[in-house]
């Protein structure tokens, strides 16, 4: 094997025809650049720049205010519900689907992604067809005095909905490339099965599942289409922080409304970082997964 | 076309591949540039190519500087380790590209590329494979359609990165004179570069034997394998049994080994080596008192055209090359001792990479198997070509 | 087949659960929407989804989608190969910057959108002074659209362009073609498949898009709303049926789609080669 240095580790100029002229080079940047800055920075720093244009205390009061409270309550609750079980369903499905073969695999495989596909628009009013007043289960709710829609279990279950690939679909191509061989040594060495998955499976996709969970997480707090749908946006009660935004930039409340986006804005950006550093860390992980997403071979 | 590269140095970040190698290609050679990885042959030949610039030293082709020129305008056609076919383009096309991007005024017509297209297709083979994708075909086949596109562009030197390194023995033993029955027909000038003895010895012209950055020595096949230039060169072209020692008043002593050395007459000791060829070497029962050594045996493998013995000394193991019959005259046992004694042994003094051939005393003629132990014995030391 | 000894622990557990939760999160809920679109007649139906401004709010939808992902496809080629093709102060922050779409939620991308782009904004005023509307105009639900597809374009070509092989290009350059004739005849064929299958992502996220549009685009019928808008009002009104109708056109449109990028991933494993 020659040293892999060869052709790579030349430095641009030396490359001749190999590589683009200078200026074709530095052009390219700049569009790029540019580009990138008038679609992703400029709304970036107008949300700061609203958020503060009456000054230090008005943001803080905005943020402070008991509606946020609540919103910044009913958010973190919706999130706390929603991570964890979409956490466990991802780890389910893809044991299942990553170790054995069972007839409605691939259907199985299909359904997951679909939560990708539709609009969150639709996400939402697929609950409230079912479980709205005159929804499918309508009538037997009203019966029971159960409310879903246009209450917080509702909201719960859309941001579930929109959320429940996240994991799985780390988890899944991964699996898949790992095989397994570890878990049946360890079986034939007489480990029973959660210690298999907790001592063998686990450590081999704790990136990766890190990874899924910071992306459900992003979208579990941010969602809005869905939510918005089977949310009722009674002020204080069926309000995440999303819709709270709302309804303030409805009311032309602008201040307030870019304060509170600008909590879901650090949000953002403290995901971005977490995902860059899970990335760092776990790259052969998660290469080995994205290997088998990009190949498709394994489905 | 001829071509010349003086005194070139490249390194990569703190790794030196090539330290001031100088070499001569004469016009329509095939050349191989042997040695192990690491060795610098791969840099060499893209510096030729004009894929990467030398740090130092210059490239000329036919006695014209070339070295700051592009590698679009040297007119070489190149063929990669792994064939880098355009994967999107079908075999007809690939073997196209050369010709279709040519400047307006130098592109032949459409009909006119057809038919050159279509006759390389017929020398490599591959005519009935026009329509195909790469992803379709062998890995022989793929080389084949990599070398026509290369040749599709008249180009005035071929170069081949180990061409033939990525595929099964068998289709590497057949593109392997294939290729050689090729470059007959063409006479274009050419260098491959391999790892593999077997494959340079069989189809170069002159080997270019490479180590870390240097040349050790250039020759045609019988001489890089009869007369190496160093120890290098002779332990890397093919199994040798080494013998240490020292060389003082005119005689060899190598371990039990002993046979007269007159290129060191002088009384002061060096130490030294000898390096003898398996095939080099005789076994028998009677020690004659004539400067071998008993060795006992270990093993035997005797699949093949030649019998392999394995023998043990005190100093270690040496391996011997018996034809049939000889073999089956002697009739060994394993766990005999018997005497074992080289016919020929080259020398190399400590600090010196010459080497001197010497006779063992009243060496019998080697019978039958390899061609090349018939050739005399010299008592000159051989003097290398070596880099500048 | 036969039938396979699971050497494996968890088979019925895991899969009974995953069944179960995806019947109860997903199954169950869409059989809702088809039913409760089944519970109209076709004529019903076809009257919902081709009624003037529901077929206005298709336009504007595929449309402005589609002029999104053009723009991300050209724009998103040139971010992917700048970053893996060329070294600058502060790549690696751009990089991770690249999925702040994905990161922050629509409704704060919505209304940062629009308060840029307003006539009163940082870019919208001096566009409303050279004559062009942004916000509350198709303008703008493209500007938001685009938005939300920058990381499909990009992320989509980066691993392809990573993996791209350089002597292909070298061989290239070996046979005399200029490095516009091997970016032209040899790139970017190889990156097609890929980024024809960035650009269909982004297109359909972009047709489902509500949150990060509604506030840019002003909601005027007939000229600005977009699709997932009037689901949203015909709920609003009680009307789940016309509601659920809509849904269903869109929930095709989006399985054509999906149909046909895993046709475009298929056609573009055909031209792989093993090593």
């Amino acid at each position: 094997m020659q040293p892999v240095l060869s052709s790579k580790a030349a430095a641009p100029t030396e490359r001749g025809a190999l590589t683009e002229p200078a200026p074709v080079r530095w052009a390219l940047i700049g569009v790029a650049l540019g580009f990138l800055s008038l679609f992703l920075l400029v709304p970036l720093a107008a949300v700061f720049t609203q958020a503060f244009e009456k000054g230090v205390s008005a943001y803080l009061s905005a943020v402070r205010e008991p509606d946020a409270w609540s919103a910044i309550r009913l958010t973190l609750l919706t999130a706390g519900i929603a991570v964890p079980l979409n956490l466990f369903f991802g780890v389910a499905a893809s044991w299942c689907i990553a170790k054995f073969e069972f007839p409605g695999k691939n259907a199985l495989l299909s359904l997951i992604d679909l939560p990708f596909a539709i609009s969150p628009v639709i996400s939402g009013v697929i609950f409230v067809l079912l479980f709205g007043r005159t929804g499918l289960l309508g009538p037997w709710l009203a019966g029971h005095g159960v409310k879903i829609v246009f209450a917080v279990p509702g909201v719960v279950l859309a941001t579930i909905f929109v959320t429940f690939p996240f994991v799985a679909r780390e988890l899944i191509p991964l699996m898949q490339a790992a095989g397994s061989e570890e878990e049946e040594a360890a079986r034939v060495l007489g480990a029973g099965g959660w210690r298999i998955f907790w001592k063998v499976t686990l450590p081999n996709i704790k990136w990766a599942l890190l990874y899924g969970v910071i992306l459900c997480n992003a979208r579990a707090m941010g969602e809005f289409g869905a939510v918005s749908v089977v949310s009722g946006h009674v002020r204080g009660l069926t309000n995440t922080l999303p819709l709270h935004v709302e309804i303030l930039y409805n009311e032309y409340n602008f201040q307030a409304a870019f304060a509170v986006a600008s909590l879901l804005t650090l949000l953002a950006l403290v995901t971005l970082v977490a995902k860059s550093l899970v990335e760092w860390r776990g790259a052969r992980q998660l290469a080995a997964g994205e290997a088998v997403l990009q190949g498709g071979d394994a489905r | 076309m001829s071509i010349e590269v003086r005194n070139i140095t490249k390194s990569f970040g703190s790794f030196t591949a090539l330290k001031d190698v100088s070499l001569r290609v004469p016009s329509g050679e095939l050349v191989a540039l042997l040695g192990p990885s690491g060795s610098g042959k791969t840099s060499l030949l893209r510096i030729i190519a004009g894929l990467d610039r030398p740090d130092a030293g210059s490239v000329l082709f036919e006695g014209e500087d070339t070295t700051r020129r592009d590698v679009r305008q040297r007119r070489v056609g190149f063929v990669f380790q792994h064939y880098a076919l355009f994967r999107q383009m079908s075999v007809f096309e690939n073997v196209a590209f050369g010709l279709r991007v040519r400047p307006r005024r130098q592109r032949p017509a459409e009909t006119e590329i057809r038919s050159r297209v279509g006759r390389l297709l017929q020398l490599v083979q591959l005519d009935w494979l026009g329509d195909r994708l790469p992803s379709q075909l062998s890995g022989g086949q793929r080389q084949r359609v990599a070398l026509a596109r290369a040749l599709a562009v008249e180009p005035k030197v071929l170069l081949l990165d180990e061409p033939f390194g990525s595929l099964d023995a068998k289709v590497r033993q057949e593109l392997r004179r294939w290729l050689r029955r090729l470059h007959d027909e063409i006479h274009v000038t050419s260098v491959f570069v391999t790892h593999d003895q077997e494959e340079a010895l069989e189809v170069a012209d002159r080997v270019v034997v490479m180590n870390q950055g240097r040349v050790e020595q250039v020759g045609s096949p019988q001489e890089v394998f009869d007369r190496p230039a160093t120890p290098f060169v002779m332990s890397f072209l093919g199994t040798v049994n080494m013998f240490k020692g020292r060389v003082e008043s005119g005689k060899a002593l190598l371990g039990s080994l002993t046979f007269d050395y007159p290129e060191h007459p002088q009384a002061e000791a060096r130490e030294a080596a000898g390096y003898a060829r398996p095939h080099e070497i005789e076994v028998g029962r009677d020690d004659a008192d004539n400067g071998g050594l008993w060795a006992t045996l270990q093993g035997v493998n005797a699949a093949g055209s030649l019998v392999k013995l394995e023998l043990r000394t005190g100093d270690g193991p040496i391996q011997v090359h018996l034809p049939r019959d000889r073999y089956e005259a002697l009739a060994p046992r394993i766990g005999e001792p018997l005497y074992v004694r080289p016919t020929r042994v080259r020398v190399f003094m400590e600090g010196e990479p010459e080497a001197a051939v010497s006779p063992a005393a009243v060496a019998p003629p080697a019978l039958g198997g390899d061609p090349l132990s018939a050739f005399p014995v010299s008592r000159v030391p051989v003097s290398a070509e070596r880099s500048a | 087949m036969a039938r396979r000894h699971n050497v494996l622990p968890g088979l019925s557990m895991t899969l009974g659960f995953s069944v179960l939760y995806m019947s109860l999160i997903v199954l169950i809920p869409l059989a809702a929407l088809v039913l409760k679109a089944t519970s109209l007649t076709w004529a019903q139906f076809f009257k919902v989804v081709t009624d003037p401004r529901v077929v206005a709010s298709y336009r504007l939808t595929f449309g402005a989608a589609f002029l999104g992902a053009l723009l991300n496809g050209a724009f998103g080629l040139i971010v992917a190969w700048v970053l893996v093709r060329y070294q600058f102060a502060g790549k690696r922050v751009v990089d991770a910057l690249v999925d702040l779409p994905f990161a922050l939620p629509t409704a704060v991308a919505g209304i940062a959108l629009t308060a840029v782009y307003a006539p009163n904004g940082w870019l919208g005023a001096p566009l409303q002074a050279a004559g062009i509307k942004v916000a509350f105009a198709p303008l703008g639900v493209v500007v938001a659209l685009t938005f939300i597809g920058i990381p499909f374009v990009v992320r989509t070509l980066q691993p392809v362009l990573e993996d791209l092989d350089r002597e292909v290009e070298e061989a290239a350059v070996s046979l005399g073609a200029t490095r516009w004739q091997t970016f032209a005849r040899v790139i970017l064929p190889a990156l097609a498949p890929a980024w024809l299958t960035g650009v269909a992502l982004a297109f359909a996220r972009a047709i489902g898009e509500y949150g990060s549009v509604v506030f840019i685009s002003g909601n005027m019928p007939m000229k600005t709303e977009i699709t997932p808008l009037l689901i949203m009002a015909k709920l609003e009104n009680y009307d789940y049926a016309g509601a659920a109708a809509i849904a269903v056109v869109m929930l095709g449109a989006s399985f054509l789609l999906l149909w046909g990028i895993n046709l475009l991933q298929w056609w573009g494993r055909r031209y792989s080669t093993a090593h």
